[in-house]
């Protein structure tokens, strides 16, 4: 039984082993593949280990799982996608993110702009919204459920409080980073006013507003589970909650794991507007998503040393 | 008060007594002090000093961004009394918008006119400063030499009087520098303006100026104004031209040779 684990272990240990070693360019799954292998060996041992055996009527030995093991959940999680629950689950909880978020954009951004803009505006408003900031959205719970019931709004108003103080934040903090030289610029040709705001100082902090959401729709995406899990009776933290009133431990890790995946595609959603021709100034140009300036720098050292060494 | 001070037709700009002090926490800085300088129409003068000397905080003021302690600033007999599109400025290369492409960075100061003019004006500065091709290129596409372009014909776009240009050849390559000195000096024959120029690189004002305007260490006062006399273009191995380099030098308090 453990055997076989133990084996693909020591394989994909092997595997990561000779990838790290080929010279380039290997194939760009080997790697990501090879470890996923190895953590689910892990996963698989670390359940045996847990697991006991007992004695049946018939005198036979069964085996008692108290973790599910990769197995289980790939099974729970195949059961969830075929009855629909999971599609049905990810769209409450999508909307429910959606409806949040578009709502703290659409309020945060344009509060964000004038607070930034206008020093009275930063005086009076900024010190409420730092201290409302540190709060956790979780502790809103009692009162969302008190003003909207245990209902989709409640859901919304916790989304909304996540994502609205990161995004303020960072709209502030953008525009009052701007340069001075872009606005001297702009007064001197004569532009002032909705002008000004509209071709200088929503542009220049557009690229800090745009990392802000990316932020800002993490955060919701991990409150939104908590949320549901207290405040409304569908979505994907609701399901990981009434799985685990069921005791079945395959869904919760089955719909944790959705949760993942639909977090890495909200995220490379978001990520999206950074390659805008609007605001691509501002990110930096890497030759390839995993070769940055410094990893660059590191290799052709490497590289430099090899040539010289017999 | 010089003689090379006091040009003989009336001034383009008027400075008088200009003072300008910063209030900080504990003390004051003297920045400015006591400067007097007249610009003719059509002139090109040099303000050249050591780092912190004053020369930017002047231009801010001339240009009318900051105001002054005291002291009157006018141009065309009229207190300068904010910003104006008769009068533009032209900074280092960061200065025109990453955001904009070339079209939209140099259309910035036509906001107010027709698009076919916009569309008309435009292409002519870009054609002007050798940038065709290039239209709809972003500054981050560009090179150093090509976005100080791109901030020139931004400028020139408006037509201006005045163009106040704050150490714009600062961030580039040595061989670039020398190449859009030139490009200048036919601009501004072409375009017939009068030029404020801020550097701290002693050939670039005696390439550049008609005269140069030498400051003290802070508190900026004018050292002396040296006229350059020669024709463009100069030649740097003249005998003229050292002599000047060496005035320049001794004004600077620092020795020529190395």
């Amino acid at each position: 039984m453990t055997v076989a684990p133990l084996a693909i272990a020591v394989g994909s240990i092997a595997l990561l082993y000779v990838a790290s070693r080929l010279r380039d360019p290997w194939p760009k799954w080997l790697l990501p593949f090879a470890s996923a292998v190895l953590f689910s060996c892990a996963w698989q041992l670390a359940c045996e280990w847990k697991s006991y055996e007992v004695a049946q009527a018939d005198g036979s030995l069964r085996r008692v799982w108290v973790w599910p093991t990769p197995g289980q959940v790939a099974t729970g999680m195949a059961d969830l996608l075929s009855d629909g629950t999971v599609l049905r689950y990810s769209i409450a909880s999508l909307y429910r993110v959606a409806a949040g978020f578009g709502l703290a954009c659409a309020i945060g951004i344009p509060l964000g702009l004038w607070m930034g803009w206008s020093l009275r505006a930063f005086q009076a408003v900024n010190p409420l919204v730092q201290a409302l900031r540190p709060i956790s959205p979780i502790a809103w719970i009692p009162l969302a459920i008190l003003w909207f019931g245990v209902k989709d709004a409640s859901a919304i108003f916790l989304i909304f409080l996540s994502s609205f103080f990161p995004i303020v934040t960072g709209t502030v903090t953008a525009v009052r980073a701007i340069p001075v030289v872009y606005v001297r610029s702009a007064q001197n040709f004569g532009l002032g006013g909705a002008e000004l705001f509209r071709r200088v100082v929503f542009p220049a902090a557009l690229p800090q507003i745009v990392t802000s959401l990316r932020i800002a729709l993490g955060i919701a995406w991990v409150v939104i589970v908590a949320a549901e899990m207290i405040a409304v009776d569908s979505g994907l933290g609701y399901l990981i909650q009434d799985a685990r009133s069921a005791s079945n431990y395959d869904r919760v890790v089955g719909a944790m794991i959705c949760i993942g995946i639909l977090g890495i595609g909200l995220d490379w959603a978001i990520r999206r507007l950074e390659m805008l021709d609007e605001v691509r100034w501002a990110f930096p140009k890497h030759r390839s998503e995993l070769e940055t300036e410094a990893v660059r720098a590191k290799l052709d050292l490497a590289r430099a040393r090899k040539v010289v060494k017999p | 008060m010089t003689d090379t001070n006091r040009p003989a037709r009336a001034p383009k700009i008027s400075v008088r007594s200009l003072n300008k002090v910063f209030q900080r926490k504990e003390d004051e800085l003297h920045v400015l002090a006591d400067v007097d300088l007249d610009v003719v129409a059509g002139e090109f003068v040099c303000l050249l000093g050591p780092s912190g000397c004053g020369k930017s905080t002047f231009l801010n003021i001339v240009g009318g961004f900051e105001t002054a302690t005291s002291g009157t600033v006018e141009v065309d007999g009229l207190h300068v009394s904010g910003p104006d599109r008769k009068r533009v400025f032209v900074f280092q290369e960061y200065g025109i918008f990453p955001w904009a492409n070339t079209r939209a960075n140099i259309a910035l100061g036509l906001h107010d006119r027709s698009a076919q003019d916009v569309e008309r004006i435009t292409q002519h500065y870009i054609d002007l400063v050798g940038l065709r091709g290039f239209e709809n290129s972003f500054p981050h596409e560009l090179s150093g030499g090509m976005r100080q372009r791109v901030g020139l014909a931004r400028a020139l776009a408006v037509s201006p009087d005045v163009v106040f240009m704050d150490e714009p050849l600062g961030a580039l390559d040595s061989l670039t520098r020398l190449q859009m000195r030139g490009e200048l000096l036919r601009l501004w024959r072409s375009e017939k303006m009068t030029i404020l120029f801020v550097t701290h690189d002693v050939d670039e004002s005696i390439q550049l100026a008609d005269r140069i305007v030498v400051m003290t260490q802070r508190p900026g006062r004018i050292a002396e104004i040296v006229p350059v006399t020669m024709p463009h273009p100069r030649d740097v191995g003249s005998a003229e031209y050292g002599r000047i380099k060496n005035r320049l030098y001794e004004l600077l308090g620092v020795s020529h040779a190395v």
